[in-house]
């Protein structure tokens, strides 16, 4: 019974609930949804990478990044072009002018496969380029904004006109990149449909494992000494530099990893949708994102996922019967979020947690010690 | 005039401009190993400005800063604290949600580089340091607590203590007992005193009774200059630190 308590106490705190996730989404989530259904919240949970992603910059490193669709879109994009340049093969595209150049270049007199495209042949290119990629393009925008001290309102400025200028270039260049409508009629990976219902079980599934890997790995960063930190750049970030710290790699660093994982988000939607347009990088879904990490608590990385997969059903169900209300009602949510719940759904738990947790402390006699507990006042936000 | 490296601080020739106003201007400041000195002068002297320019927040203009005989003036910031450079805030600068144990323990000087912090591994030493440190800022009942819960004074002690576990040799304070209570006060002159033992210590400070507790050489600083240098006694007898400053 001790170790049970353990679990919701002291360094194994968070640790309970990511179990819990992990429960709600490979045992509750496959027995209660049919594989419609379960596809979809598969579609969901993409999105939840951004939104873990921007818990941990926005959250605790106090970046707010309005540009986060570019990395997913980095992710998403580049396993498009392997699993298009699959799905066009001499065979199937024989009635094009040039056979074998996936269609929408064919459509754009293109006759020949680009050069940046060449690699995507290869899947062990893809994967490099979906974990190495967005990671990397962060890694330029955070070095000249961070070393050069912008910050605040700025840096989400700057990121949010970035992804405006991505989706521009995307759609201008159709023949290269499919244009508004994206790339799309993605079939098999490795000559394994991936349309059919076991791959989608089993995409579901990998999507799964991908996102509590992620959310360890968030789990693991926050509680070393960097995810402290960071918090106290957040609060005094000169403190933290006159403390012989350089600020501005522990930014880049966390806006990195916020992009790295937000890249896997990208592929595995890539992957379970089957297709991948501009529409998942602008401003609209940049901003979606931030509301999923609002609502679900900013400081919590699991309430990043289940405020992805709340908000994203609730826009699933109330956009298909009043299409032109949604825009304005998630808007509402938003602002009374803010207002009313500045840390989200997460903190309804933390306060309902505290309740259950207090008697239970006081049932097992007072196990505090403060080596491993010193950041419990965190914990609690964190859990 | 060439800068002479047995003094751990000398400023040389220091000016800077903002849009044309010197707040200091060709300033002269050298101080010893293990010496506590204290800045005093009327509000826009350019006391604070002057420690702004050692721990590099602000850019000289002009002149030199060497510190162990190494120019500070082009370092970068988090450069100087390595050299051992360590600057108190005016207002209490903590981590209000971080514990007091978090608050010290990042400060503590190993794992500052991104990847240092992330391998950072809290061992015997670490926790050792964090509660002798804790003991002698008299924080070691609320190492659990809330660093945003503590007194004003508290706070004050644990932003020293933050510097302190960096074992700076230069430790710059920006007026310490601001706000405080007179029991503070003594509380902290005293604790000074303790750390001024091995270290050099520079304080800015206006109240006078306090600076008096502390000894040692007083420098007063009137429109970005060096009015005059010397021990309490003596400045309290010149005139032209009476008309400036202790005259009001």
């Amino acid at each position: 019974m001790n170790r049970m308590y353990r679990l919701f106490q002291g360094r194994y705190a968070g640790l309970g609930s990511i179990v819990l996730l992990a429960i709600v989404l490979m045992v509750v989530m496959p027995l209660a949804f049919d594989i419609y259904r379960l596809n979809l919240a598969g579609r969901y949970l993409t999105y939840a990478f951004v939104a873990l992603g921007l818990v941990l910059c926005w959250g605790y490193g106090g970046i707010l990044s309005l540009g986060q669709g570019i990395f997913f879109g980095i992710g998403g994009y580049a396993m498009a072009m392997f699993l298009k340049i699959e799905s066009s093969d001499p065979e199937s595209t024989s009635i094009q002018t040039t056979p074998g150049i996936p269609d929408f270049m064919d459509w754009n007199r293109i006759t020949e496969l680009p050069w940046f495209w060449v690699p995507f042949n290869s899947l062990t290119f893809t994967i490099i380029a979906v974990l190495v990629l967005p990671a990397a393009f962060a890694f330029l925008i955070g070095f000249a904004m961070f070393k050069r001290r912008v910050s605040g309102v700025y840096f989400a400025i700057i990121t949010q006109a970035l992804a405006v200028v991505l989706t521009i270039l995307i759609i201008g260049q159709q023949g290269y990149t499919g244009g508004i409508n994206g790339i799309t009629d993605l079939r098999t990976l490795l000559g394994w449909d991936i349309r059919d219902d076991s791959s989608r079980y089993l995409l579901y599934y990998l999507n799964a494992i991908l996102l509590i890997g992620c959310l360890l790995i968030g789990r693991w960063v926050l509680n070393c000494k960097y995810g402290r930190i960071l918090t106290a750049l957040r609060d005094k970030e000169e403190r933290v530099r006159f403390s012989g710290y350089d600020v501005a790699n522990f930014k880049v660093f966390i806006f990195c990893l916020a992009a790295f994982i937000s890249g896997i988000g990208g592929a595995m939607f890539t992957l379970q949708v089957g297709f991948m347009s501009p529409s998942f990088i602008g401003i609209v879904p940049s901003i979606e994102f931030v509301i999923f990490a609002a609502v679900g608590g900013r400081l919590s990385l699991v309430g990043g996922v289940y405020g992805a997969l709340i908000v994203s059903f609730a826009k699933t169900m109330f956009a298909e019967a009043y299409p032109q209300l949604w825009q304005f009602l998630i808007g509402a949510v938003f602002i009374l979020v803010v207002l009313v719940l500045p840390y989200g759904l997460a903190s309804i738990y933390g306060r309902f947690g505290q309740r259950l947790r207090t008697p239970l402390a006081r049932w097992f006699g007072d196990r505090k010690t403060h080596s491993s507990t010193s950041d419990d006042g965190l914990q609690e936000k964190r859990s | 005039m060439s800068s002479n490296t047995n003094f751990l601080l000398a400023i040389e020739n220091l000016t800077v401009s903002f849009d044309g106003f010197k707040a200091i201007e060709d300033l002269n400041f050298y101080m010893d190993e293990s010496e506590l000195r204290v800045i005093i002068g009327p509000n826009g002297a350019g006391k604070t400005t002057l420690l702004d320019m050692i721990c590099g927040k602000t850019r000289a203009s002009e002149g030199s800063i060497k510190f162990r005989g190494k120019e500070l003036t082009r370092m970068r910031e988090h450069r100087i604290v390595w050299e051992g450079v360590g600057r108190k805030f005016q207002t209490p600068s903590i981590y209000d949600e971080l514990s007091v144990f978090d608050n010290l323990e990042a400060s503590y000087p190993r794992g500052r580089s991104v990847f240092g912090a992330l391998a950072f591994k809290r061992d015997d030493e670490v926790l050792r340091r964090i509660h002798e440190v804790a003991n002698e800022i008299q924080l070691q009942t609320r190492l659990d607590d809330l660093a945003g819960l503590l007194s004003h004074g508290q706070k004050q002690w644990l932003e020293i203590g933050m510097l302190l576990i960096q074992e700076p040799e230069l430790l710059m304070l920006d007026e310490p007992v601001a706000g405080m209570s007179v029991s503070e006060r003594e509380e902290t002159a005293q604790l000074l005193r303790k750390i001024a033992k091995g270290r050099s210590v520079i304080v800015i400070e206006h109240d006078m009774e306090f600076v008096a507790s502390l000894g040692g050489k007083v420098t007063v600083l009137h429109q970005g200059k060096i009015l005059a240098e010397g021990d309490m006694q003596a400045l309290k007898q010149d005139q032209r630190v009476i008309d400036v400053y202790l005259g009001h």
